[in-house]
């Protein structure tokens, strides 16, 4: 590096400023650098937290503001926890949760695992297939209300073509048996390539050497599979579990859009429940009970999850 | 080149290659047909069986942009012949344009909003990341960790108490409030995108600018921030297309003046329903944009979207 610059930015200071500046300590500077981010999140976030727990003790109701809230202790929080409803909800978000994870798993690691054969275009067609993911769910969501219209769908037209049966003979979203399958299709759609992403960066953590040494000692490549490919991905696959799984406990664009929780309730996830709660009923205090369990559960089961998560990785 | 044995055989990069091939245009298929919608016409969109091959018409962009209103024959012939292309098309289906749509200003308020909250989260997260990769700040990794934290709330939680706070500030449906809302959001991915990134340049480099007479915000902006242009540059990009997509918040908090695109496309209606070629006509102009920054960005997806938990 020459001098020349370090000179020209030295003079360009002026002195007085270059004193003052000077005379912040590193730790005055880290400060500065953290406190906006900190104060940020605390007014946008934690602060809506705490109040959502203080609103969770009242029967408050955003929709009459001029009446006085009365403390009505626990109420909130035992009425949903006994309430049949709120099960048939968490059943809808566990079959969805479950069988998004497991479809995503095995197409995203299959996927990874052949895109890993290094084969011409490979890198192409990578990013082709990652496409859906960056897409606004709630757009392409609504989209495929479209393709899923009986006989004009393009999606029933294609299983009407492949299975024999008659397109206009089944609707996705309207009967009760298809919307959950209709919305775990979609997601699987969106988020496979997510799963894949990050096996594709297990696979290609894994050194050469360790194949090489087994090919050695003459283990077949089913064993390899087994005993070298699997464990040395597996703690990548966890993190995509764990991020798709928070992700989808979440869900509420792409399924609201898709069938808004219909027919009936059969696809009302949690978030969508909430949201018809807090917005349509607006029953604020108990919607905002139903909030904390919520975040608690997610957090709860997040933290065991690294926990084993890290063990894995320990191994 | 030498011998591996774990360079697969060309019959089996084949059969993977073909696999691949088969699952990518599956996948691609609903945006194509999102992409071609927009260029039919409404008989077309709805035919039976779909239409692959169509004569593409604009009417789908016309409508999108316009509001219509139909129009009986008379005032038909009063007004003669179609000024121009647009007002041609319209006038096929015994309509008349009557006003502007209002996609031109929700595209905008995603734009402004989008844009606005990305400056200010990379601004903030640049500054936070620098500070937590290279000072002793008290509890860091407690405030990391609750940084990543706020991301794990679903926004419907949250968007109670922040509908009543904005109500009383006066920001609800206000470009402002999504901003800032949008950047509360996008700074966890941005700190730990950007620490990851400021991590790996040599904090040498600083120590000797410091020797050389910099002083700590010199040697920040003058060393460390040209080093992090990259990982600047695709953290902007991750905060944008998440400002982009994002509808819980925006369909919440927003109705009239600050309302972005993803609440509004899905409410474009025609006669009878969703006017299909319509709102895949809008769907394509919102989305091709994101689908050209994936393209661009694709060496650095895998840690974008894993806050950089996975580096590779």
């Amino acid at each position: 590096m020459s001098i020349k610059p370090i000179e020209r930015a030295a003079s360009a200071t002026p002195q007085s400023v270059a004193r003052k500046v000077r005379g912040l300590s590193d730790r005055a500077i880290a400060w500065l650098f953290v406190a906006p981010t900190i104060l940020l999140l605390l007014a946008i976030n934690i602060f809506p937290l705490i109040w959502t727990v203080r609103l969770s003790f009242t029967n408050f109701r955003v929709n009459r503001p001029n009446r006085e809230a009365d403390f009505v202790g626990l109420r909130n929080y035992e009425r949903i926890l006994t309430d049949g409803d709120i099960w048939v909800t968490m059943q809808a978000t566990a079959h969805f949760l479950f069988w998004t994870i497991v479809l995503q798993v095995l197409i995203g690691f299959t996927l990874a695992y052949l895109i890993n054969k290094k084969f011409r275009g490979s890198d192409l067609w990578t990013t082709v297939i990652v496409l859906p993911m960056m897409l606004s769910p709630a757009v392409v969501g609504n989209f495929w209300t479209f393709l899923y219209q009986p006989q004009i769908g393009l999606f029933n037209y294609v299983v009407g073509f492949l299975s024999g049966t008659d397109p206009s003979g089944f609707s996705m979203i309207g009967e009760v048996a298809l919307a959950p399958w209709a919305i775990v299709i979609v997601d699987t759609w969106m988020w496979t390539p997510f799963v894949m992403l990050i096996c594709l960066a297990g696979l290609r953590s894994i050194p050469e050497s360790i194949y090489e040494a087994a090919e050695c000692d003459r283990a077949s490549k089913w064993r390899q599979f087994w005993t070298i490919t699997i464990p040395m991905v597996l703690p990548f696959l966890m993190l995509a579990v764990l991020f798709r799984g928070i992700e989808n406990f979440k869900m509420f664009d792409l399924v609201v859009q898709l069938t808004g929780g219909g027919p009936g309730s059969t696809t009302e996830l949690t978030s969508i429940n909430l949201k018809r709660e807090a917005f349509e009923k607006w029953r604020t205090g108990y919607a905002s009970a139903y909030a904390v369990i919520l975040f608690v559960t997610v957090f709860g089961l997040a933290s065991i999850y690294v926990k084993a998560l890290n063990k894995v990785k320990e191994r | 080149m030498s011998f591996s044995v774990t360079e697969p055989s060309a019959r089996q990069k084949l059969f993977a290659g073909v696999l691949v091939l088969v699952y990518a245009l599956v996948t691609i298929m609903p945006l194509a047909w999102i992409i071609a919608t927009g260029f039919k016409t409404p008989s077309d969109a709805i035919a039976y069986p779909p239409k692959v091959v169509f004569e593409p018409s604009l009417e789908g962009y016309v409508n999108l942009f316009t509001t219509r209103t139909r129009a009986s024959a008379e005032t038909l012939e009063s007004l003669g012949e179609p000024q121009t292309w647009y007002d041609s098309i319209v006038r096929k289906n015994d309509m008349v344009i009557v006003g502007p749509s209002r996609y031109g200003e929700r595209f905008l308020n995603s734009v402004i909003i989008g844009f606005g909250s990305t400056f200010l989260s990379v601004f903030l997260g640049t500054i936070a990341a620098y500070a937590f990769s290279r000072f002793k700040v008290p509890l860091k990794d407690d405030l990391m960790f609750f940084i990543l934290s706020t991301r794990m709330m679903p926004p419907i939680a949250v968007a109670i108490p922040i509908f009543l706070m904005y109500r009383e500030l006066g920001l609800n449906d206000t470009h402002l409030g999504m901003i800032l809302l949008y950047t509360a959001v996008n700074l966890s991915l941005s700190v730990w995108l950007l620490k990851g990134f400021i991590d790996e340049i040599p904090v040498e480099y600083e120590e000797a600018a410091l020797i050389d007479g910099y002083t700590r915000f010199q040697a920040f902006y003058k060393v460390v921030l040209p080093q992090a242009a990259t990982g600047i540059a695709s953290t902007a990009i991750f905060c944008l297309i998440f400002a982009w997509n994002e509808y819980a918040f925006a369909v919440l908090l927003t109705s009239g003046t600050a309302q972005t695109a993803p609440p509004f496309i899905p409410t474009i209606i025609g006669v009878g329903g969703q006017d299909w070629p319509a709102v895949a006509a809008g769907a394509t102009l919102f989305l091709v944009p994101v689908m050209v920054f994936t393209i661009l960005l694709r060496k650095h997806l895998l840690r974008g979207i894993t806050f950089g938990a996975v580096r590779k």
